[in-house]
């Protein structure tokens, strides 16, 4: 009986905290289904008296908007696979290979990661014009993925931690070449931890902000969180929020169908790297 | 631990071949990390060490001309601005607040995502998606909800028209709002891991000895959690110091919301004051480490454990 009554107050945790989580978003997906031009009230309800897909024709239909898209997703998907190989690199002789530098490269990384990057900006906006790189992807590209590494370097080392690198070897005695060894024993053992090593970077360059204001000027590099800030309607007596709201719902689905694919990987990312692996 | 383990596994070897292999995995160490301390250095060390050439001169990128040697001039000048001060306020009162509200809900969602038993996937991700929202759409999301002409939030209360960015203290309640909502999975996740760690038998062994469920928390479990608690403090407090993203699209600085990261960012990018604006740089930069210091320091954080150097 008390077993039972317990469980229940934990489910009741539980539906709050997903209340909680969610309730925003469906704020979010109701304001984007709202009439642009007669949402605005005295008196504003929670959802549209007609839901419209007009807001999500506009973003369709501006520049400065699919321009970021294309830019965010190659910006994010390049930075992340730079971060995640130069990472595998660094994680892989973290993780096996005794040498000086180590505990300074893992310190270094720790450093990165709490760095203000707003201390940088200044400089960065004078280095990349001098360098031409101002407003280009790989300008946004480069301190994304530096600023990512931590975030790489640890998670992954902390994956690799755990491998069983004996394994290796073990095959080899059984007549497995180096190669073979390493692609059909340790390969598998390790792309996991890549693979949601992977995950984690991405969302932190789709997410990164003060840099993208900072060292774009155009749309030729603008991400979707700058463009967001900057949009201002369709027109000029028309007012952006409902619009802002779908091209936020755009942007959060990538996020949403990660985390409904990869919900558990991501929990064991998050915490391998923080606490230990 | 692999480390050795592997190295149990090798047959005793000459003195001569340790050096040759020790020297050999030295050098492939080396060669791996090469790549990340390298872009490290060029995108961090080097422009901080730029910044605080910079701060020490007057220079305005719009008067090139103007360039001129003021030694410590301009720190002299941003610390004896009171806009210093207030963004230093406002700061502190965010990070103070929205970590201190973020530990107890972050504690709340640790044991609740402990103990369900219903649904647990489920929670779990849904406490994943605040997590990987951009924190421009959560600003959106809540300054929306809240603002006269778009938000519900003053019809349900039954607030009329007050309005929660006309002044100081109501805009940064918004502001730490979204804060919380958007960075509390992350504390809690942390702090989740550290109370799976806690062996079962500790709370059993205190049950069976007549321990009541508060006497519990606070001499086993939270003791217990003490690494994982000041790890998680430590990341929150110097990402909520940093704060840029709220308050540049709710508010953009009005009614004294600005922020120090906001602030070097409108000295540096917008007005192009690169002389004050790197003096403020190299002082947010001070601050960080300060605050770094005092929780490695005073607070003994065992970072080994994050850094993963055991």
């Amino acid at each position: 009986m008390v077993g039972q009554r317990a469980s229940r107050w934990w489910t009741t945790g539980g539906l709050l905290i997903l209340v909680w989580a969610l309730f925003p978003l469906l704020w979010m997906v109701s304001l984007s289904f709202k009439d642009p031009n007669t949402f605005r009230s005295q008196t504003p309800t929670f959802f549209p008296s007609k839901w419209v897909w007009t807001n999500y024709q506009t973003v369709f239909s501006d520049a400065l908007f699919t321009s970021a898209l294309r830019n965010s997703i190659g910006i994010s998907l390049i930075a992340t696979l730079l971060s995640v190989v130069i990472a595998m690199f660094a994680a892989y002789a973290i993780a096996r290979m005794d040498y000086p530098g180590k505990k300074f490269l893992l310190s270094m990384a720790l450093a990165i990661a709490m760095f203000p990057q707003a201390a940088l900006v200044g400089p960065l906006f004078n280095m990349w014009r001098s360098l031409g790189i101002y407003d280009t992807w790989i300008g946004l590209i480069i301190p994304d993925l530096t600023f990512a590494l931590p975030l790489s370097i640890w998670t992954m080392s902390a994956f690799f931690r755990q491998i069983p690198w004996e394994m290796e070897q073990a095959a080899q005695v059984d007549g497995a070449t180096a190669w073979q060894a390493f692609r059909r024993v340790i390969v598998p053992l390790a792309a996991p931890g890549v693979f949601t090593t992977a995950i984690l970077t991405f969302f932190f360059c789709w997410n990164e902000f003060l840099l993208a204001i900072s060292l774009t000027s155009t749309n030729r590099a603008r991400t979707v969180p700058a463009a967001l800030s900057f949009f201002t309607g369709a027109s000029q007596f028309q007012s952006p929020i409902t619009a802002i709201m779908a091209a936020s719902v755009v942007v959060t689905i990538p996020v949403v169908l990660l985390v409904l694919a990869f919900q558990r990987r991501i929990m064991a990312g998050l915490t391998a790297g923080a606490v230990k692996g | 631990m692999t480390l050795t383990e592997t190295r149990v596994d090798q047959p005793a070897p000459q003195p001569a071949e340790v050096t040759d292999r020790a020297r050999h995995e030295r050098r492939l160490g080396l060669t791996l990390s090469a790549p990340a301390f390298i872009v490290m250095v060029f995108v961090t060390a080097y422009p901080l060490v730029y910044a605080v050439v910079l701060s020490l001169y007057n220079y305005r990128l719009t008067d090139p001309a103007g360039k001129s040697f003021v030694g410590f001039g301009n720190y002299a000048t941003v610390l004896t601005d009171p806009v210093w001060w207030s963004d230093f306020a406002t700061t502190l009162v965010i990070t103070v607040v929205s970590v201190a509200v973020e530990l107890v809900l972050g504690f709340g969602f640790a044991f609740v995502m402990y103990r369900v038993l219903a649904g647990r996937s489920l929670v779990r991700t849904g406490i994943l998606i605040p997590y990987g929202i951009i924190t421009v759409a959560s600003a959106f999301i809540w300054r929306y909800a809240f603002q006269l002409d778009s938000g519900f939030v003053n019809q349900w209360l039954g607030l009329g028209d007050f309005n929660w960015f006309g002044q100081r203290w109501s805009s940064l309640f918004v502001i730490i709002l979204s804060e919380i909502w958007k960075t509390t999975p992350f504390i809690s996740l942390l702090l989740l891991a550290g109370l799976v760690q806690i062996p079962e038998e500790l709370q059993e062994a205190a049950r069976v000895d007549g321990a009541t469920a508060a006497q519990r928390l606070r001499r086993v479990t939270l003791p217990n959690m003490k690494a994982a608690i000041m790890v998680a403090l430590l990341f929150r407090t110097l990402d909520a110091w940093r704060i840029f993203d709220n308050p540049f699209v709710m508010t953009a600085g009005a009614n004294k919301t600005e922020t120090l990261s906001f602030l070097a960012y409108r000295q540096n990018v917008t007005l192009v004051n690169l002389g004050a604006g790197s003096a403020i740089s190299v002082l947010l930069f001070l601050t960080v480490v300060v605050i770094a210091f005092i929780f490695v320091k005073g607070f003994r954080t065992d970072l080994s454990q994050v850094r993963g150097d055991r």
